[in-house]
C-alpha cells in the first residue's frame, strides 16, 4: 500500500472555507454560482480569485440569490459542466426547491453547506438546523469534522455524485471548522486527476439530438412514441430512493479508493472511536464529533467504557451499520444540533429506528446541543452522560423528549 | 415488464408529434375559420400566418387555406386572438355539436 500512497502533498495551514475552495479548484469544477452569505463567503470569493487569476479554468457566474445559484448548477451539470456551489443556512433554505430539482433531475451537483442557525432570530453561527431540515430533498449528506475532512470529502463527494448521479451536499460547521485554521495536507492536482476521473453526464442537451428533460410527467407509466413504455413520476421517485440505497456502497469504496492513493481512508460510513469494548456510546456530527472524543477520554479515566459513533454520512443513513457498532451498548447518548420540532433531534430519530427489531436494546437518551453558537464543551458531554447513567437507575431524565444543554 | 427498460434515469424524451398524448381530448372549445375573411386565402399567396406563428402546440400549418391539426389543437384559442381580420372564431365543442344534432 505504502507504495500507491501520493507523495506529492503539502500541508497548508487553512480555514475551513479556504480547504473546501482547494478542494473544488483540484476537483477542477467547471462552473460555480453562489451568492454570499455568512459564513460561507470565504469559499466562493477564493474560488473566484482563483477564476480570476486563471488558476481555476472555470466560469464563475454572479447570481441574485441561491435558488438562481442552484438552478445555474442544475442546467450547467444537466449540458455536462462539473458545477459547484456552497451556502449556508437562510441561502440553502432558499435553494429548496432547486435542491429537489437537482435530486430529481439525477444531477451529480455538489454543494458546501457551512452550517448557520436559521431565523427567526437572526443568528449567524453555528448549529445544523439548516442542512438537517433539507434531509428529505434526495440529496446525499456528508458531515465533516475537521479541515482536513472538508478537502477530502469534497473530491470524493464528485466521484460518487457522477458515480451514482445523484447531488451531494458537503456539510461542516460555521465558525468552529469555516474560521477555524488548521493543518491540511493539499494532494497535488496530477493526484486528484488520477483519483477523480471527467464528468460523463446521463444527460446532454445537443441540438443534433434534442431531448426533453424533466417534462411534466403523469401519474402512471406511459408509452412514447418510439414504442417504449416509459416511468410514471412514481417510477421516478423509486428510482432515486434506490439510488440513494444503493449508494452506500459507493459511498465506502470511493472513500477505500482515497484511502489507498492519500493515505487517509474513508472507508467507513461513520467514524468509530472505540466501539469495540464500548458499552456506552456517544453519537455526535461534524465536529461535535471530535469534542466526543474528548469527553470519551475523560470518562474512560472515571473507568467508564465509552466509545463515539461520529456519523459522517447522514444521508443514506446506514441503518444496518449503526446496529452493528451498536451491539454491545446499553446506554446510546446522542447529541443533536438540530431540533425536530415537537419530537427530538433528528440523528436521535434516526438511530431509534436503525434499531427497531434488533438485538440491540440499549437505552437511548437525546440531548440538543449548541443551538445558534451556543458553545459545547467536553465536559458538558461529560456530565450529560453520567446524567443518563444515572437515569439507568434513578430515572430523572425526560424520557420522552430530548433535555436540551441551555439555562432555561 | 416493467419500466426499467426505457433506461432513463429521470424523466426524458425525444420531440415528437404527441410526445405528450392527444392533447386534442383537452378542449372544450376550437377555431373555426372563415377563409373567406382570412389573408392568405383573399390574397392567394403565402401571406400574414400570425396564428401559424404563435400556436404554442405547432398545430397550425402554413397552408392556403390555413389547416388546424385538430388532434392536438388544446382549443386555447390565441389563433383568434391575434387574427388581424378576425376570421378566426372559437366556438364551443358542446354547443357545436348540440347544435349540429338539431
Amino acid at each position: 500500500m505504502s507504495k500507491k500512497i501520493a507523495r506529492k502533498t503539502s500541508v497548508s495551514i487553512l480555514d475551513g472555507n479556504h480547504s473546501a475552495a482547494q478542494g473544488a479548484k483540484l476537483s477542477r469544477v467547471q462552473v460555480i454560482a453562489a451568492y454570499p452569505i455568512t459564513p460561507q463567503s470565504p469559499v466562493t470569493e477564493t474560488l473566484s480569485e482563483f477564476v480570476e487569476g486563471k488558476e481555476l479554468d472555470a466560469q464563475y457566474i454572479a447570481v441574485e440569490s441561491e435558488h438562481s445559484a442552484l438552478a445555474v448548477c442544475t442546467s450547467a451539470s444537466m449540458v455536462g459542466a462539473r458545477t459547484f456551489t456552497a451556502t449556508s443556512s437562510h441561502g440553502l433554505a432558499y435553494m429548496h426547491e432547486m435542491l429537489h430539482w437537482a435530486a430529481g433531475a439525477r444531477l451529480p451537483v455538489v454543494l458546501v453547506c457551512v452550517n448557520r442557525a436559521i431565523g427567526a432570530p437572526w443568528n449567524v453561527l453555528n448549529d445544523q438546523q439548516d442542512s438537517v431540515s433539507q434531509r428529505d430533498t434526495g440529496w446525499i449528506q456528508i458531515y465533516a469534522r475537521n479541515n482536513q475532512e472538508i478537502l477530502d470529502s469534497i473530491i470524493q463527494a464528485y466521484k460518487i455524485a457522477e458515480s451514482v448521479y445523484v447531488p451531494v451536499m458537503v456539510c461542516y460547521d460555521g465558525y468552529i471548522l469555516s474560521h477555524t485554521e488548521m493543518p491540511v495536507d493539499v494532494p497535488s492536482q496530477e493526484d486528484v486527476d488520477k483519483f477523480l476521473p471527467p464528468y460523463k453526464p446521463h444527460t446532454i442537451l445537443d441540438p443534433a439530438n434534442p431531448k426533453n428533460y424533466n417534462l411534466v410527467t403523469l401519474a402512471n407509466p406511459r408509452v412514447n412514441t418510439e414504442g417504449v413504455l416509459c416511468h410514471g413520476y412514481m417510477e421516478l421517485r423509486y428510482l432515486l430512493q434506490e439510488a440513494l440505497q444503493d449508494s452506500r456502497e459507493t459511498i465506502t469504496t470511493v472513500g477505500r479508493e482515497f484511502g489507498e492513493l492519500f493515505g487517509r481512508s474513508y472507508a467507513g460510513i461513520f467514524w468509530k472511536d472505540r466501539l469495540d469494548d464500548a458499552d456506552i456510546v456517544i453519537v455526535a456530527m461534524g465536529s461535535l464529533a471530535m469534542e466526543a472524543i474528548v469527553a470519551a477520554d475523560m470518562l474512560r479515566e472515571e473507568g467508564h467504557k465509552v466509545g463515539v459513533l461520529g456519523l459522517r454520512v447522514f444521508r443514506p443513513f446506514p441503518k444496518a451499520d449503526v446496529v452493528k457498532a451498536l451491539k454491545k451498548s446499553r446506554l446510546v447518548v446522542v447529541f443533536d444540533k438540530n431540533i425536530s420540532y415537537g419530537l427530538e433531534g433528528a440523528t436521535c430519530s434516526e438511530i431509534k429506528s436503525a434499531l427497531y427489531r434488533s438485538p440491540v436494546n440499549a437505552v437511548i437518551r437525546n440531548f440538543i446541543v449548541g443551538l445558534g453558537g451556543r458553545d459545547v464543551k467536553a465536559r458538558e458531554l461529560v456530565a450529560a452522560v453520567n446524567k443518563s447513567l444515572l437515569s439507568l437507575k434513578e430515572g430523572g431524565l425526560n424520557q420522552e423528549y430530548p433535555e436540551w444543554l441551555c439555562a432555561i | 415488464m416493467g419500466t426499467r427498460d426505457c433506461q432513463h434515469i429521470c424523466s426524458e424524451s425525444s420531440p415528437a408529434v404527441g410526445e405528450a398524448g392527444k392533447t386534442g381530448e383537452w378542449r372544450d372549445s376550437f377555431p373555426v375559420i372563415d377563409q373567406e375573411k382570412c389573408l392568405p386565402v383573399r390574397q392567394n399567396k403565402p401571406s400574414c400566418f400570425l396564428c401559424w406563428l404563435h400556436c404554442p402546440d405547432a398545430v397550425i400549418g402554413k397552408t392556403i387555406p390555413i389547416q388546424i391539426n385538430m388532434e392536438y389543437c388544446k382549443g386555447c384559442g390565441i389563433c383568434a386572438q391575434v387574427c388581424p381580420v378576425h376570421a378566426i372564431t372559437m366556438v364551443y365543442e358542446e354547443e357545436f355539436y348540440l347544435n349540429d344534432t338539431d
